[in-house]
């Protein structure tokens, strides 16, 4: 990490060649720009799964804290790149005093030529964000309800703001379950005429699962509270009796069917690394989840 | 083919639109035959490890052991498990193990022996009813293909070639295909009467590489790099695999077969075939394998072969500061060994768009480091403005795959030297790296491939046509070099024999050092 006090994001692009230089690699091979924008709280999860993820898609990492006060504008920012962490270039900057209204200005000089932008907010995203100025530059923008205070709020306002190309945590972490489920489906129809998930209360996943089964199966899917973690259960009312996949621990899940030996399904819960590689594969938008979320029913 | 589980029904939860929801392999099972060889132990058992443990085999999945020894299950369950945990890319979660230790099963038998086969089949049919297999099943041959034909009778007699409607079998063998074209069409045939083509899958770990498949995507996706692939601009190609490691304990495998047979006939051949074949239709396994074809039958072996072709064999010495032992002093290899360890060549393409062009073919054991690569060389420029001693140092363009380490692509080209007081230019690189992941992707190609057998998707193996068609090119040089005595020693560590050199140097080109 080199420190940059009291700097301007066109010194930090800079500072970023100069270390690549140095490293003897003036070459990036950079695939896209992730723009993190996050309070104090989230920041370090949220830089490090994108490290992390750094590794299957070599990415400039910018994150922006802002940090509103009385004092003069500021920007401190610290950098690292390559080495043992991994090929992707990090910048983490503080903007404080007014500059925290001005974080665009901050990314623009750190966007990489020609190549895709993707912004991330890990907590608090604003309405429309596709409308945000941050947003604006990317292509792909991920949000993360489960970190809301109110979950269903929250869930709406991604509904009313929805644009393609947006992309939700919560939505990211239901694929181990969807397949698990799709799978089940492989086997033949099993005529499935209800179905019902148990998962800890205010669980953003769980709500999005129901709709998107609803919508796929066209049947009733009620939602229970468990004591989680996260989602629980998934039992479907077919005409060959219950089905059933129960994941308590949240590691290891079992999947019951009338006629089969009950199995085990490794669906463990990701860390934000795992979710964020699983995002970048694809840049395009992702229309089963904006479907999904029109069909939400909030209350 | 459209045997595969997901067109007998509309999937509901199963949109086109849905780029996340992995493919995974519907109710199935591996019969796996010689258990206890190199490639089960290191790449087939692991790899059936990691798509567990991605999530990728379906909950009952089974896996039968089939060998002539005395044990339990739990015995060959020990095996996999010991195997697993040394050998497998994503970590070990007892959980995981647990759910597909459940579903190993092992057979004892004779490979000749129906009653073992009676053995086998009452397993898989047990396995069916407990596990929910549904019938399907891949026998997997990992064993010698001297002891294909006696396997495949057995299977065909005791009925476990046979599907019922809905359900597959399937047989996934391991190269080499033969060791010439004569015993390859027996292979082909032998195998054909058992399993139709559709269902027979040829494991060519090279084509289930990310880098392999991204050769079409580059040429393909793309506009700038097409116009270029001719005899217009390109000089020539040469394709290369260089292994640093001796045959290590693959005596008994190696002695005989050699450098061209195990390498050049499947995986160079086939390098060849992507980089020079025509846009294909579309990417399905048909349109891709029918441009294939067409480029492997324009090839044309070189008349004098003495002249454009080279082989060799390691000699002691020295290798990145570690003293080895030459070929013929390995253990087990025959002081009068004529395989050759280092075999390149020439081939031509004959047709328009690469008339007058040779692609240039080496590979070798104990070679200066190990690199797969494919390299297009371009003609330099028709003109330089430039005075002569202002491009000495430029050589020619280049454009290469690095198919491994470091996969990626590189692009090599001419640059002005800074700060020279007359101008002068040099030769420059631009690297593309593919990232390697600590997270979920980069499969080993086993895995890739082992998940297609049991998805029936087809486009990464090679047909038996492609299979014939490279030892219809091979076979005129190997018989060649049988009549021509024993291949020269060339030191280890460096880049093969003298006569590699020579043999490019008669044409006016040189090889790239990988």
């Amino acid at each position: 990490m080199i420190r940059l006090d009291d700097t301007s994001g066109g010194a930090v692009a800079a500072a970023i060649a100069a270390e690549r230089h140095r490293n003897g690699s003036p070459a990036t091979g950079m695939v896209l720009t992730l723009l993190i924008m996050s309070d104090e709280e989230f920041e370090s999860d949220a830089t490090a799964g994108a490290v992390a993820a750094a590794r299957e898609h070599p990415m400039r990492i910018v994150t922006l804290i802002p940090r509103p006060s009385r004092q003069a504008p500021r920007l401190d920012a610290e950098i690292a790149v390559g080495g043992d962490d991994g090929p992707g270039e990090v910048a983490v900057m503080r903007l404080r005093g007014e500059l925290a209204e001005h974080a665009n200005s901050v990314a623009i000089p750190l966007l990489l030529t020609d190549t895709p932008v993707v912004a991330y907010w890990p907590s608090s995203a604003p309405d429309v964000p596709a409308d945000d100025p941050i947003g604006r530059h990317a292509q792909r923008r991920i949000t993360d309800t489960s970190t809301a205070d109110d979950i269903s709020g929250e869930l709406q306002r991604r509904k009313v703001g929805y644009r393609p190309g947006d992309t939700d945590l919560a939505w990211t972490r239901l694929t181990p379950w969807r397949s698990a489920l799709a799978s089940v489906m492989d086997q033949g129809d099993p005529r499935v005429s209800a179905v019902t998930i148990s998962a800890e209360p205010d669980n953003p996943s769980a709500v999005l699962l129901q709709a998107w089964l609803a919508t796929a199966l066209r049947v009733p899917v009620d939602l229970i509270a468990s004591r989680g973690p996260g989602i629980t259960a998934v039992v479907m009312s077919t005409a060959e009796g219950e089905i059933s996949i129960e994941r308590p621990s949240g590691d290891t899940a079992t999947l019951r069917r009338p006629g089969t030996a009950e199995s085990r399904i490794a669906m463990p819960r990701r860390d934000i690394a795992g979710l964020l590689s699983e995002e970048l594969r694809r840049l395009d938008p992702d229309d089963v989840y904006g479907n999904v979320l029109a069909h939400l029913a909030l209350p | 083919m459209g045997s595969s589980h997901a067109d007998q029904h509309r999937n509901p939860l199963r949109d086109p639109l849905d780029q996340r929801l992995p493919r995974v392999a519907g109710p199935c099972g591996v019969v796996l035959f010689g258990v206890t060889g190199d490639l089960s132990r290191k790449k087939v058992m692991p790899a059936i490890y990691d798509l567990a443990n991605r999530g990728l085999l379906p909950p009952g999945f089974a896996l039968v052991g089939f060998a002539r020894r005395d044990w339990a299950d739990e015995d060959f369950a020990q095996l996999v498990h010991d195997n697993v945990r040394e050998h497998s890319r994503t970590p070990f979660r007892e959980e995981v193990w647990d759910q597909l230790s459940q579903g190993i099963r092992f057979v004892e038998g004779d490979l000749g022996d129906p009653t073992a086969y009676a053995r086998l089949k009452a397993t898989v049919d047990e396995l069916d009813a407990t596990r929910g297999t549904g019938g399907n099943h891949a026998f997997y041959l990992s064993i010698p293909p001297g002891l294909f034909p006696v396997v495949l009778q057995q299977l065909q007699a005791s009925g476990l070639a046979q599907s019922d409607p809905g359900s597959w079998r399937r047989v996934v063998i391991e190269k080499p295909f033969g060791h010439d074209l004569a015993s390859a069409e027996d292979l082909n045939r032998i195998v054909g009467q058992v399993f139709d083509s559709g269902s027979v899958f040829r494991i060519d770990h090279y084509l289930g590489k990310e880098t392999v498949q991204n050769i079409l995507a580059v040429r393909f996706a793309n506009t700038m790099y097409e116009p270029l692939w001719n005899s217009n601009y390109v000089d020539n190609v040469q394709i290369t695999m260089a292994e640093d490691i001796g045959i290590g304990g693959r005596a008994s495998y190696y002695d005989g077969i050699g450098a061209a047979r195990d390498v050049i006939q499947n995986h160079l051949l086939q390098l060849l075939a992507l980089t020079a074949m025509e846009e294909p239709l579309s990417f399905s396994a048909d349109d891709v394998r029918i441009e294939k074809e067409k480029v492997l039958r324009a090839i044309r072996v070189p008349r004098d072969i003495s002249r454009h072709t080279s082989r060799g064999q390691y000699a002691h010495g020295w290798q990145g500061g570690i003293p080895v032992l030459g070929y013929l002093e390995e253990e087990g290899i025959s002081p009068g060994s004529t395989t050759e360890t280092f075999a390149a060549m020439r081939l031509d393409v004959d047709n328009r768009r690469w008339a007058g062009v040779p692609f240039y073919l080496r590979t070798g054991k104990r070679l200066g480091r190990r690199v797969t690569e494919v390299a297009v060389v371009f003609k330099r420029a028709p003109h330089l403005p430039f005075a002569e001693t202002a491009v000495q140092e430029l050589s020619q363009n280049a454009f290469v795959f690095r198919i491994q380490p470091d996969e990626g692509i590189t692009v090599r080209f001419g640059s002005k030297v800074p700060d020279t007081t007359s101008i002068q230019v040099r030769d420059v690189t631009m690297d593309f790296q593919y990232g390697d992941s600590f997270v979920d992707t980069s499969p080993e190609a086993y895995e890739r491939l082992i998940l297609d057998v049991l998805l029936g998707d087809p486009p990464l193996f090679p047909r038996h046509e492609e299979v014939e068609l490279g030892w219809r090119i091979l076979d005129p040089v190997l018989d060649y070099w049988a009549a021509h005595g024993a291949p020269e020693q060339y030191a280890s560590g460096g880049w093969g024999p003298g006569s590699s050199y020579e043999m490019i140097a008669r044409d006016g080109r040189v090889w790239r050092r990988p």
